[in-house]
């Protein structure tokens, strides 16, 4: 019998824009460590403007201190802004490649199973194939629930990352 | 043949360093306060001949709480120049006093060459990344065009919104090469740095119609109304409220203590009439303080059913300790000032007469039969110095006695390590507020533990002939430590017997300072009086009694409630606060 994912507690994601320069991750790391603020997934990368970049942080911990982390880094001189977004708000997205080694009786099985989620084979090599699957976060962890039962071999996940919808500033 | 006499050369390109200096110069630094080294000397170099003046120290640590000194003395940021390594990791303490205490300053460190980064070049120290945490800013300048930019923005950020130390890490070979740039004054780029704006009038109109109707109003004050100058209008507000006001330790002055409406410090250690009133009051506003552990040990218990009202400009400070119905945020003197046309009076009288009854029931006191105190001999500076002295402390229980006996009427003239507790802040502080105000009478009281801790400062007033007047309070022990341990730890003395003190005159002596001696109750006064008209620099060693206490003592974790106003006869628990 299997359980339903149950969405983890607590977890929180945090958008920040911030000067694309060297030293601010250290900066943001600081800021959540001294809080004993553990980080789950973090995703750097550019934005339109070369100046700025982009960082999208998934968290656990209180909402009080939530706040506080969103204030402090607020205030860090190299962060233009900073704010937590909900699925209410905002888009949500990561990537997973998964490895699976498979067999010719449950190759079909799992292929179904990929198109059920949007997944795809993106490469094979001898009885291994590497998948891969972008979506939310429950999304991923439901095919990573169901590929466990067969002979999952790594996983690698990009992490989450957030833009708000309509008008709204990421 | 003769040489060709080479042309006097044409007006010479400047380096990294001179341009440094000179963009110095343009936002109107005074001095320097720094100790050279190798990595740092293009920057020493291009110091010669300037009108900054080079305050050699004997310590980089020194150097920091002068340059600290004198920034809470003046209003103006202070300049510390180390060099890399060991002289730039002597700058971390004073940085975190600067940051706990929101001070300006700005630390220049060299560092070595850029191609030797990362390899553990000789004296390469992390110093951003040490000081991360403890700084409002820092830099790590790579081009040498980036320096007049990069000083731009420090001096910027360091004094503007809450002030904060910036740090600024010079790779030798940035600060030698040449300055090809065009202009000493270029355009910022911190577009993520905000100095919050005065809120809306609507804002302030709907903060203070939240006055109305309190019957044991509290104003409570702290550092931040000292540092935005707000003073003039906090008297008026209180006045016009006929509000009762408290200050934090760094509060102090900012609405003098003198005043009738002063109930003096609260907190750990402070009066036991504002602690009764911190814990009576049906309202309390917060102008500038950050509701810390020394006044709010347990938020629990914080003024339990008071309308909780805070000013700051700090948003991050809204909500971290105290959740407040209603909070302003922004620069305090601008917020007071639309504040105090907008109240309206409130009536107090039987808030002021039940204060009034504590003030005569348990006033701060000492007593004078069992030998010198060190209440005492604080208690007589006051009178001696007329309260009119900028005085600035170390850290321990002759600081709370200050803060209890000597009364401040002026947030300028009172200069203490709170947020940090810093040993070793009180004299060279002492020193920087000095030479910010050279016709000030300067007074360092410090306790015999802190003094040792950066006493060889001794050497630089010396040098520069400043008169500040040094009051070691001597009780042998790192006395607020063996307090503790008295009362909670069963008498079990553990690190605290300042055994093998040397005699504090001679050593005054041996670097060419007069020294001053008292241990006896009826001499207090004279050597005081003669110690404070001395022109020149001065050491007063008092000897006090051993083993005396501080209180009133609110136990670290606990809440006003559970103030100890005298020595208590029973054994008490050992505190659930951490200091």
């Amino acid at each position: 019998m299997s359980t339903p994912i149950q969405p983890k507690k607590n977890v929180h994601t945090i958008s920040l824009l911030v000067a694309n320069k060297p030293g601010v991750l250290v900066r943001i790391a600081l800021m959540f460590a001294r809080r004993s603020y553990n980080i789950d997934s973090l995703v750097v990368s550019p934005s339109f403007n070369e100046k700025f970049s982009r960082m999208t942080i998934t968290a656990q911990g209180d909402l009080q201190t939530l706040e506080q982390i969103i204030k402090q880094a607020n205030k860090l001189i190299d962060v233009i802004h900073a704010s937590e977004h909900n699925n209410a708000d905002a888009v949500h997205n990561e990537l997973a490649l998964m490895k699976i080694k498979f067999t010719p009786a449950n190759k079909p099985i799992i292929l179904k199973l990929l198109k059920k989620s949007n997944a795809s084979v993106i490469d094979t090599t001898g009885n291994i194939m590497v998948i891969s699957q972008a979506g939310t976060t429950p999304e991923l962890d439901e095919l990573e629930a169901a590929l466990k039962k067969y002979h999952l071999i790594e996983m690698v996940r990009t992490g989450k990352v957030a833009m708000a919808r309509g008008h709204d500033e990421t | 043949m003769t040489k060709n006499k080479k042309p006097i050369a044409p007006k010479k390109s400047l380096t990294g360093a001179e341009a440094l200096i000179k963009c110095l110069e343009s936002y109107g630094v005074e001095y320097v306060f720094g100790l050279s080294g190798g990595a740092a000397i293009p920057i020493f170099d291009a110091l010669v001949g300037s009108k900054i003046k080079l305050i050699l120290t004997r310590h980089e640590q020194g150097a920091t709480h002068m340059a600290d000194g004198y920034a809470r003395a003046t209003g103006k940021p202070g300049v510390v120049l180390v060099t890399s390594g060991p002289g730039a990791t002597n700058t971390v303490t004073g940085i975190l006093t600067a940051m706990m205490d929101s001070v300006p300053m700005i630390v220049l460190t060299g560092q070595t060459i850029r191609s030797m980064l990362g390899k553990d070049a000789f004296q390469e120290a992390d110093i951003s990344g040490i000081t991360m945490p403890i700084v409002k800013h820092s830099y790590l300048v790579k081009e040498t065009n980036d320096i007049p930019r990069v000083i731009k923005e420090a001096f910027h950020i360091t004094n503007t919104g809450r002030p904060g130390p910036v740090l600024i890490d010079l790779p030798k070979d940035v600060t030698s090469g040449p300055f090809t740039g065009e202009s000493l004054d270029p355009a910022m780029d911190i577009p993520g740095y905000h100095v919050p704006p005065k809120p809306s009038a609507t804002e302030i109109k709907k903060f203070a119609k939240l006055f109305k109707g309190a019957k044991k109003p509290l104003l409570l004050i702290g550092h931040g109304a000292v540092i935005s100058r707000a003073s003039k209008a906090i008297i008026a507000l209180a006045e016009k409220l006929n509000a009762p006001v408290t200050n934090t330790l760094l509060g102090k002055g900012s609405f003098p203590e003198t005043h009738k409406l002063s109930l003096g410090m609260l907190g750990m250690h402070g009066t036991a009439y504002a602690n009764k009133a911190l814990v009576n009051c049906d309202l309390i506003c917060s102008i500038g303080s950050r509701w810390d552990d020394r006044i709010n040990g347990n938020n629990d218990e914080f003024c339990i059913g008071a309308k909780k009202l805070h000013i700051d400009i700090d948003p991050a400070e809204i909500g971290k300790i105290v959740k407040p119905d209603a909070s302003l945020i922004g620069d305090a003197r601008q917020i007071v000032e639309e504040l105090v046309k907008l109240v309206e009076p409130l009536e107090t009288t039987e808030w002021q007469k039940e204060l009034n009854y504590y003030k005569k029931e348990f006033p701060l006191k000492y007593k004078t039969d069992k030998g010198l105190t060190a209440q005492q001999v604080l208690d007589e500076l006051y009178k001696v110095t007329k309260g009119d002295a900028i005085v600035t402390t170390d850290v321990g229980q002759h600081q709370m006695w200050a803060a209890q006996f000597y009364l401040t009427n002026d947030g300028d003239k009172w200069l203490s390590s709170g947020g940090a507790g810093t040993m070793g802040y009180g004299f060279p502080s002492a020193i920087g507020a000095q030479f910010g105000k050279p016709n000030e009478l300067v007074v360092a009281i410090v306790g015999d533990g802190g003094f040792q801790m950066t006493l060889c400062e001794l050497s630089t007033i010396f040098v520069h002939k400043l008169p500040v007047k040094i009051l070691v309070i001597d009780n042998k022990y790192l006395g607020m430590v063996r307090q503790w341990q008295e009362l909670f730890f069963d008498n079990r003395y553990s690190g605290v017997d300042l055994e093998g003190n040397p005699d504090f005159v001679k050593l005054a002596e041996a670097y060419g300072i007069k020294g001053f001696h008292v241990d006896k109750v009826e001499n207090v006064t004279k050597v005081l009086s003669e110690a404070m008209a001395y022109k020149g620099p001065a050491l007063i060693h008092a000897e006090v009694i051993k083993e005396d206490n501080v209180f009133p003592m609110v136990p670290a974790g606990k809440s006003a409630y559970h103030m100890i106003i005298e020595a208590p006869t029973t054994k008490l628990e050992k505190p659930t606060g951490s200091t």
